[in-house]
């Protein structure tokens, strides 16, 4: 889950990460008053669950508590990718000596957690890396030791020649860290760590990603808007990983990997995929609500159920279509391709209730099926 | 991580002494119940609280401990839930079982790094999370693939690693009706961190006497068909290769954890691109994998 910078720097002060003074505002009036309070220049900045927010110009610098307000009504109501702007983050604008990049991630090359450190920070880190590689400095992490004083100030040494400022910026690693730990960050990332001109470190962004399967253990964190289409929210609100798709061939599928697959070979065969639904794992006996999802897209011309069964019964699935089939009566085309764990009875049970064969190959039923859309739509 | 290649073998012509974790719950007993159909050697069953039962015969051990001096282990499969899997495996790997297969899907990922790092401290080898187990087709499995389905098993000569438990379910069906059989699939897992790589397993199927080709099944996200490429150029069989996930939209989570298609990396035409360059013969789709097997 991403969080959005305003929550997510909330999180990192209250751990002991500075921030600069700030506060949150939904209408110019509520900016215009938080800038007052702060005194002095402050930055107006959009808060949306996304990256690179200052490039779509969500992000403007404001002398005066009445160019804040003229700035949170730039940005407010604003487009930033999917995302509409609801809120607007406004902080006091610091000194700024220098700008570092700091992030701990979750390294898949190591298997462990990896700090990643750069004086070159304030830009796009992916940037900075292919251009100068040995500008950002990487140290993995043995997750039983954790994150030690002596190896944040190892860290710092190679960031700065500053004593104080090593000290500073060794405090900040051991305490981000510890905030990486106990959030269950996939990503913490600040950039830029600025280092002011009075010799502090402080965070002006915060970039942070909790880990989804973490989140029974994560209650206390601010909620946040969910993000997708509303088709994806209805499903997600099922506990059901829908990716609505242009497309016009609904796919029910078994498992990530196969409904990937399924996919892949629709567009191969030259149609076009409506949504990514697996319904595979524990997700199998649930089959009739994942029909509902699919064909609840009006985009949808021709029904594909692919399954492959092994965890998964693939007659337990078969059962809960043809019920969800029965009761919402579609008038839609539907192609069955029916193999592994369960399949003769699928099969049987597919011909007997609904009076359809299934194909043997899988790319026939996913010729059939486009043909279908194609037919609908002529 | 290939000092932990010298653990204790999977592979071999004697069936593995499995533990089952987790053997009271509702699926922990009817796995083991198959399991102990097929021929798998499941020696022992624990559950915390739960010593001194039987179910299926199997007697049950409220500790791995206690079921480890009274059975030598070369193997535990997890059926614990995803937020017990921690403790569970880290047990099993404290105790000195030194092969962890860890089923569950939704493990949070600061759990996994730590199950990695009590594995690489004790020198075990885990598979998963959030996989399906292993199949040695005429020998035994372990997990919630059916190694019984004739369909999708039949023993032979090609080794099967794949991080998706229904798109390696989907092959092995191509594969036995093309008239193939398997040496072992092994699933990976779709978590974005697994204790064991392709590079790994591929590793493991180049050393086995009984494996004369490789396919890899693999999907977009992370950089594990990268790595493994870089090694294939090494091994002394053939490996040949299919990655799910060619139109996946970026930033969306594609049923795995670890399909993430993010900042443009991941992609499947990246790791195409890797393992064409690295030697191996990519299949554009699932179903041409047999033609490609039988022109080798």
């Amino acid at each position: 889950m991403f969080i959005e910078e305003a929550d997510a720097k909330g999180l990192i002060a209250a751990g002991g990460v500075p921030t600069p003074p700030s506060g949150i505002a939904a209408t110019p009036a509520a900016a215009e008053a938080v800038s007052a309070e702060i005194g002095g220049p402050v930055m107006v900045k959009a808060q949306v669950p996304a990256g690179k927010r200052g490039k779509g110009g969500g992000i403007i610098a404001a002398e005066t508590p009445e160019a804040t307000r003229e700035a949170a009504e730039q940005i407010l109501g604003m487009q930033l990718g999917e995302h509409l702007v609801e809120r607007v983050l406004i902080e006091g604008k610091a000194d700024i000596a220098q700008e570092l990049y700091v992030a701990f991630l979750v390294d898949p090359a190591t298997a462990g957690p990896l700090l990643m450190i750069s004086a070159e920070g304030g830009m796009d880190i992916e940037e900075v890396h292919a251009g100068k590689p040995e500008a950002v400095h990487r140290a993995s992490i043995d997750i039983r030791y954790g994150m030690g004083a002596a190896d944040a100030l190892n860290a710092a040494a190679r960031i700065t020649d500053d004593p104080n400022v090593q000290a500073s910026l060794a405090g900040v690693l051991v305490t981000l860290y510890g905030l990486f730990r106990s959030l269950d960050a996939q990503l913490v990332e600040i950039n830029p760590l600025a280092v002011t001109t009075a010799g502090d470190v402080v965070a002006l962004d915060c970039k942070l990603v909790v880990d989804d399967n973490a989140l029974f253990r994560q209650e206390g964190l601010p909620e946040q808007r969910p993000t997708g289409t509303d088709l994806e929210l209805r499903a997600a609100e099922q506990d059901f990983l829908l990716v609505e798709l242009d497309g016009d061939v609904g796919v029910l599928a078994n498992g990530a990997g196969l409904t990937m697959s399924t996919m892949d070979a629709v567009t191969a065969l030259g149609g076009s995929p409506a949504n990514f639904l697996e319904v595979g794992g524990m997700a199998y006996k649930r089959a009739t609500p994942a029909l509902e999802l699919v064909l609840s897209n009006p985009k949808v011309k021709s029904l594909l159920v692919n399954l492959c069964g092994a965890y998964a019964r693939t007659d337990v699935i078969a059962e809960g279509l043809i019920a969800g089939w029965k009761e919402l009566a579609p008038d839609l085309p539907v192609s069955f391709c029916i193999h592994g764990t369960g399949e003769e009875r699928a099969q049987q049970l597919v011909r007997d209730e609904l009076g359809v064969e299934c194909h043997d190959l899988m790319d026939d039923a996913i010729l059939e099926a486009i043909a279908n859309a194609a037919g609908a739509t002529a | 991580m290939s000092d932990l290649l010298d653990s204790t073998s999977l592979f071999g012509a004697t069936p593995l002494r499995t533990l089952v974790q987790g053997i009271t719950g509702g699926e922990g007993s009817y796995w083991t119940e198959q399991m102990l159909a097929y021929g798998t050697n499941v020696v022992a069953g624990c559950t915390p609280g739960k010593g001194g039962q039987r179910i299926h015969g199997v007697p049950v051990y409220s500790a791995v401990t206690d079921a480890i001096n009274a059975n030598a282990i070369d193997l535990s499969v997890i059926f614990v839930p995803a937020r017990f899997a921690k403790g569970a495996a880290i047990e099993a790997i404290e105790a000195g079982v030194p092969n962890v297969i860890v089923l569950a899907e939704f493990v949070p990922v600061h759990d996994t790094m730590e199950i990695l790092a009590a594995a690489r401290a004790n020198a075990a080898r885990i598979i998963g999370p959030n996989c399906p187990g292993v199949v040695f087709p005429g020998r035994d499995f372990a997990g919630i693939m059916p190694g019984w389905s004739e369909r999708l098993f039949a023993p032979g000569r090609i080794g099967v690693v794949s991080r998706s438990g229904s798109l390696g379910a989907l092959i092995n069906l191509n594969l036995v009706s093309a008239g193939y059989g398997q040496s072992a699939m092994l699933g990976l897992g779709g978590d974005p961190i697994v204790g064991t790589t392709f590079a790994q397993a591929l590793q493991m199927f180049d050393a086995d006497p009984n494996t004369d080709t490789i396919v890899l099944l693999g999907e977009v996200g992370g950089p594990m068909e990268e790595e493994a490429a870089e090694l294939i150029p090494s091994l002394s069989k053939p490996v040949v290769a299919f990655i799910a996930g060619k139109n996946a939209p970026e930033g969306k989570k594609m049923g795995h954890a670890g399909a993430l298609v993010s900042g443009g990396k991941g992609t499947a035409a990246s790791k195409m691109a890797a393992l064409t360059a690295g030697g191996a013969h990519v299949a554009d789709s699932p179903t041409e994998i047999i033609g490609i097997l039988q022109n080798l």
